[in-house]
């Protein structure tokens, strides 16, 4: 043991105490227990979607793999079930359009308002940063969009948060620190302020702007409840609100496909909805879970540009 | 902050920052381009933030759609009075403070030890993978996040495996009000224990180096060395989160909480911006639900200023 942790030490020429060495065996353990509570529920989640479902009903406690013998039928129903397509279609419109438009936008007001020279600069970015610390609320911000023609309109889920004032905050800070003299020499080539914005403020900043993208395409993938209280229609619906139907409210019919109930055995179709649940939690969270490793990096950048911001 | 450091940078152009008419036009002649570019947000604002202000106002009236905002009568602070009167009242007071307060007490410190004892970790590849995996639920979505506390809260669901297991009662959670508000803290905590941890561990990694190499070379081992050096380092990033968080003492997400709860738990679920939900939107009672609001947004601006100023005076950093 004192060897290996001789070894964990190479920097130092002191050896560990025992205190020390009992110190990291805790350490090592403790925080290892803490990672394995954070990743079983979703591991249980997934062994859950595969497992037999009748061995499923009976058994208890944690799981270390499926319960065999393993089936993929609460995925098949999952993907028989139309609404979870429409819901997938919806959700990467909002994400794909709302992420565009909200970058877009963001960086504009980031550009416009990070320039010192602008006469309005001060005036405008009190009135954005009052609206942080005092604010309508629900109900009213509802009215508006109600009076606005947006209600059961998927715009209703995009324009009311175009422009989120913490980002644009952070954008404003990131473009803010582009040398003056880039932008003035621009102007004396001719380009204009939209020219420069694109061309130049827009390429120098992107890891702010990679950032920023991520915040507002998470936002948009998990979002629900602007759909709950806008949308009527569920031909609108962002997959959230029909994991909601199908996780929360229990419902039955989003559940399980028509001919499902029609065979009429009640417990088949309990136990097809119990895989069903399970499966759903899965396949939205997936396309989450396969692009994390890729963007963790990002997310981390983003939390020391917000605390930095000033 | 910034704002002084950019009338530092240009001091030339300081006399044309004044508003007057002529340096306005000549502004214009300049930076018409930023005018225009930064009217569609202007115009944003004004709809989506100051039309709500705006629409405050039926806080004090009877507002009735057919009639508009200014057809409907005054009637005063009578939604105010409500209120105040009413049974919810000290309930939704109640729940929304403790709630809040459960969460600081076990959510704020939980960070801090987790990337303190991180930071104990010397083998690389073991502290990514923590890392890894610890940040992972936080990019679980609010609704998947319900529906897994549902299934594992259910009678026959994994925690009360556990319970019986060591001879207890099985009970359906989510119908029990003594348990909302641990099942709420501990899946908040377990969603953001990770996550909330990055900027501890970017403070930690801009502690000084050296200071440690001088603490061993004077024989301080590595628990002295966590508590007189890693701690003290941290403590600024602690006094200005922990005042941000007492910022929002009074406000409680309703996302969460309307999809866990039921009219079976409100005892303890129900909270105010939940309440202004059920009777705003579902009982389309808006001018009480838009007061029940507004008397929310005021404490919520009355802490915020309040512990800006207190930040101020602790750190001599605020916000604004």
């Amino acid at each position: 043991m004192s060897a290996k942790a001789v070894k964990f030490n190479k920097g130092t020429k002191i050896k560990k105490s025992t205190g020390e060495i009992i110190f990291d065996i805790f350490n090592y353990t403790f925080l290892g227990i803490i990672t394995l509570i954070c990743l079983y529920p979703l591991l249980h989640v997934l062994f859950c979607s595969f497992s037999d479902p009748i061995t499923l009903m009976k058994h208890s406690g944690i799981m270390f793999g499926p319960l065999l013998p393993a089936t993929t039928m609460g995925y098949q129903l999952t993907f028989q079930n139309s609404n979870i397509l429409i819901g997938y279609k919806n959700t990467i419109f909002y994400v794909v359009v709302g992420t565009v438009l909200n970058v877009f936008f963001t960086g504009i007001a980031g550009y416009v308002l990070s320039r010192k020279d602008y006469i309005w600069r001060n005036v405008i970015m009190a009135m954005i940063t009052f609206t942080m610390f005092f604010g309508g609320g629900m109900i009213p911000t509802y009215l508006v969009v109600k009076n606005l023609g947006l209600y059961d309109s998927r715009w209703a889920l995009i324009i009311p948060g175009l422009v989120t004032t913490y980002n644009m905050i952070i954008c404003r800070t990131a473009m803010a620190g582009l040398p003056d003299g880039l932008i003035e020499s621009a102007k004396l080539d001719g380009a204009n302020d939209f020219t420069i914005f694109i061309k130049i403020a827009m390429p120098l900043t992107k890891a702010t702007m990679a950032v920023l993208t991520l915040y507002y395409a998470v936002g948009h993938w998990n979002a629900w409840f602007n759909a709950l209280i806008y949308l009527r229609s569920n031909d609108k619906w962002p997959l959230q609100m029909f994991l909601r139907q199908i996780l929360i409210m229990n419902n039955m019919t989003e559940m399980t496909d028509a001919n499902m109930q029609a065979t009429g055995d009640a417990d088949i179709v309990f136990m097809a909805r119990e895989l069903v649940q399970y499966a759903v939690i899965i396949v939205a969270t997936a396309p989450i879970l396969c692009v994390y490793p890729f963007i963790q990096k990002y997310f981390v950048k983003g939390v020391m540009i917000g605390s930095i911001k000033g | 902050m910034s704002t002084q450091q950019a009338s530092g940078a240009m001091p030339m152009k300081k006399s044309y920052r004044k508003f007057t008419w002529r340096n306005i036009k000549k502004d214009f002649r300049q930076n018409y381009m930023l005018t225009f570019m930064i009217l569609p947000i202007v115009a944003f604002y004004i709809i989506f933030h100051y039309g709500p202000l705006y629409g405050l106002q039926i806080a004090f009236k009877d507002y009735r759609p057919s009639l508009g905002y200014w057809g409907s009568e005054w009637v005063g602070f009578k939604h105010f009075i409500d209120f105040f009167q009413s049974f919810y009242f000290v309930r939704l007071i109640r729940n929304t403070i403790l709630i809040s307060l459960y969460t600081l007490i076990f959510g704020f410190p939980a960070p801090i030890i987790f990337a303190i004892l991180l930071n104990e970790i010397k083998v690389t590849g073991y502290k990514k993978i923590v890392q890894t995996l610890t940040y992972l639920p936080y990019f679980i979505s609010t609704v998947v996040m319900c529906g897994m506390i549902r299934q594992f809260t259910r009678s026959d669901g994994v925690i009360n495996d556990f319970i019986a297991m060591f001879g207890g009662q099985r009970v359906t959670m989510l119908q029990e009000p003594q348990y909302f508000r641990s099942i709420y803290v501990i899946s908040g905590m377990w969603q953001q224990l990770g996550y909330n941890s990055i900027i501890y561990l970017a403070a930690i990694s801009g502690i000084d180096q050296e200071m440690y190499e001088a603490a061993t070379i004077d024989g301080a081992g590595r628990f002295q060395q966590a508590m007189s050096i890693t701690i003290p380092s941290l403590a600024p990033t602690i006094i200005i989160l922990f005042i941000l968080r007492m910022g929002s003492l009074f406000s409680v997400g309703s996302d969460k909480i309307i999809l866990l709860y039921n009219s079976s738990i409100y005892e303890t679920s129900d909270v105010i911006s939940t309440y202004v939900y059920r009777r705003g939107i579902l009982d389309a009672d808006y001018s009480f639900s838009s007061a029940v609001g507004l008397f929310n947004s005021i404490i919520n601006f009355t802490l915020i200023m309040v512990t800006n100023k207190i930040s101020s005076i602790v750190s001599e950093t605020s916000l604004f």
